[in-house]
């Protein structure tokens, strides 16, 4: 046993070359912050000095306490629990700047603050949108990978200390974006605003999260590579190279926070959206289906409804998905082939979402009593059915006629939060409820009955914000297209402004419950992980204990 | 060689490659002999307690 030990046993793995590159970083960092005349530059070069200073120091700390050492008959899941904090802790950030700006645009005389420009809407918006999508998502996309792709290749994560540099490279990313934003540091890119200092940090990392990855499954102890990990693979792989390719940008100076784009004009617009919409089908889609091909069968205690399904629709969403982007840019100088290739398309892609879909909603075929009494199993698909729904829109509303009325409107929100609200949220949250016991080793979730609550005032906020959106944004869409007899407009812009009144508030409302579900989550999370249980709550849903290594050295390490 | 001949080559040589890869990866799922190794992977997260 001791011999066995002694070869799983590995310690400060990638420790050195760590110190080297943190040391490079921080007399890097020094340097920008001294030469540079643009203030906003030199808060983020002392930013990520200070981050570069913090890790180097725990790094020495950790060293020489003797920390970081790689048993390799156990899993890494001290780097799962970081993940899952952390999301929970940007969704809180990202929904409350979510609900600010709701706020602003149904009263704008009372939320408007022109003293503070950091807290404009044009300003905290794409906050927002990073903070739930890259730093809320994000986070629940690399905890759920390391999670999944350890369990079904029986394999500790590979790399050392990689898979710790990418969680806290990420986090770093994300402050200097959210920074950036609030500074007035943007690309004016949608969904990709960090500017190209930013843009570079994240290609480091996310290149280290690929090969964490890839490692772990070049290890692994199983020879098939299950269906969860192709999606996570396609999810890391493909937003790598949007995120590369979009972002090539000549910056003013070294020292500079701004840059410009590589692109321009109608190519520029096409590049932002084969981005954009790709950034929808395979960071907020691909990756989000790997976590349903995983945790619904394993909350389920089924095997996924068919295997083969899984594998056509891994093939059919990847070949598909890449092309719909230009459906953004119908009506512009785009060549019309190109608009309807898109349109086409995305129409295509009825066919692997509804197929995926219904892999996922016959899993419980045989257990449908699950979704009455496992509130947690029934979060999870009810964001398939919200997939269902949005993945059914978004198709709709691709097509040129209806773009005519819908392109600009609050209906585009409306189903953008369909998808993000129902789907990606709910799947995330179902993802972390079934974590959080596994990861802490706890019996149970502190209460069920709080994911009752969380669920009930989500899914209500929910349909209230999206029934607003469709009134407002198909309201709005038909009064910009009224003309009078003698072919004026009929409308002015700020009348349509004006009518969406009555909707803006029902959709802050509707954040708001989301928002406060989320609070619930979090306390419930917190309870949990405290090691507490609501003793009132009986024939409460017990938990399927988690391996903590692989099963061969599992056993050696446990004695 | 002209734009004309890139352009055609990339979109149709390109569509007809996309399909037969396409069309490679629906026979290989639907291959009989796969079946007994696809339900077991499918029980791969369900497996892991041993």
């Amino acid at each position: 046993m001791a011999q066995l030990d002694q070869t799983n046993m590995r310690s400060g793995s990638g420790a050195g070359l760590l110190s080297i590159g943190l040391g490079l970083g921080i007399v890097l960092t020094i340097f920008m912050a001294a030469r540079t005349v643009d203030a906003r530059f030199q808060v983020h070069a002392f930013i990520m000095m200070g981050a570069f200073i913090c890790a180097l120091a725990a790094l020495v700390i950790g060293l020489s306490a003797g920390r970081f050492v790689q048993d390799q008959g156990r899993y890494e899941d001290g780097v799962i629990r970081a993940g899952v904090i952390a999301a929970l802790f940007w969704a809180v950030i990202g929904m409350l700047v979510g609900l600010v700006i709701a706020l602003q645009l149904a009263w704008p005389s009372i939320f408007y603050f022109p003293e503070l420009g950091w807290l404009n809407f044009g300003r905290l918006r794409p906050v927002h949108t990073s903070g739930v999508i890259f730093a809320f998502g994000g986070n629940v996309l690399i905890a759920t990978s390391f999670y999944v792709v350890q369990r079904t290749c029986k394999a500790r994560l590979a790399g050392g200390l990689a898979p710790w540099l990418v969680f806290w490279g990420y986090q770093l990313f994300i402050v200097l974006a959210a920074t950036g934003y609030v500074m007035g540091v943007t690309q004016s890119r949608e969904y990709a605003e960090p500017e190209w200092y930013t843009d570079i940090w994240l290609t480091l990392v996310w290149v280290t999260y690929l090969l964490v990855f890839l490692g772990t499954i070049w290890k692994r102890k199983e020879p098939h590579i299950y269906v969860a990990n192709w999606f996570y693979l396609a999810f890391i792989v493909t937003i790598a190279m949007l995120h590369i390719v979009n972002n090539l940008a000549v910056p003013v100076s070294p020292l500079s926070s701004h840059s410009y784009s590589l692109f321009s004009g109608v190519q520029d617009a096409l590049i932002q959206w084969w981005y954009g919409h790709n950034a929808v089908g395979f960071f907020l889609t691909a990756g989000f289906l790997a976590i349903m091909y995983y945790f619904i069968p394993k909350r389920a205690e089924r095997p996924i409804y068919s295997y083969r399904l899984s594998i056509v629709h891994f093939w059919a969403l990847i070949f598909i998905y890449i092309w719909a982007g230009p459906h953004h840019l119908h009506y512009t100088a785009l060549p019309q082939w190109a608009q309807t290739l898109g349109m086409t398309f995305s129409i295509m892609l009825w066919m692997p979402s509804w197929g995926g879909m219904i892999n996922g909603l016959m899993t419980l075929s045989g257990a449908w009593d699950k979704l009455r009494t496992d509130a947690v199993m029934r979060m999870m698909i009810v964001s398939l059915a919200f997939y269902g729904m949005s993945t059914f829109e978004g198709p709709v509303m691709s097509v040129r006629a209806v773009n005519a009325l819908s392109h600009y409107t609050d209906w585009t929100i409306g189903h953008v939060h369909s998808g993000a609200l129902g789907w990606v949220g709910f799947v995330s949250f179902g993802a972390i409820y079934c974590m959080v016991p596994w990861l802490w080793k706890r019996p149970r979730l502190y209460s069920d009955r709080l994911v009752e609550w969380h669920f009930w005032i989500a899914t209500t906020g929910i349909l209230l914000y999206i029934a607003a959106m469709w009134v407002s944004g198909i309201m709005e869409g038909l009064m910009w297209r009224k003309y009078t007899p003698e072919g004026f407009l009929a409308y002015s812009f700020v009348q349509t402004v004006s009518a969406k009144h009555v909707s803006n508030m029902v959709r802050a409302l509707g954040g708001a419950m989301y928002l406060t579900g989320t609070l619930i989550m979090v306390y419930n999370v917190w309870r949990t992980i405290a090691g507490h249980v609501r003793q009132d709550e009986t024939g409460a849903v017990l938990v399927q204990p988690s391996a903590s290594g692989p099963a061969s050295t599992g056993l050696a390490a446990a004695q | 060689m002209t734009y004309e001949t890139v352009s055609r080559l990339a979109q149709q040589g390109g569509t007809i490659y996309f399909v037969v890869l396409f069309l490679a990866a629906c026979v290989y799922a639907f291959w009989p002999r796969n079946k007994a190794g696809f339900d077991q992977a499918a029980r791969l997260p369900l497996d892991e307690e041993d």
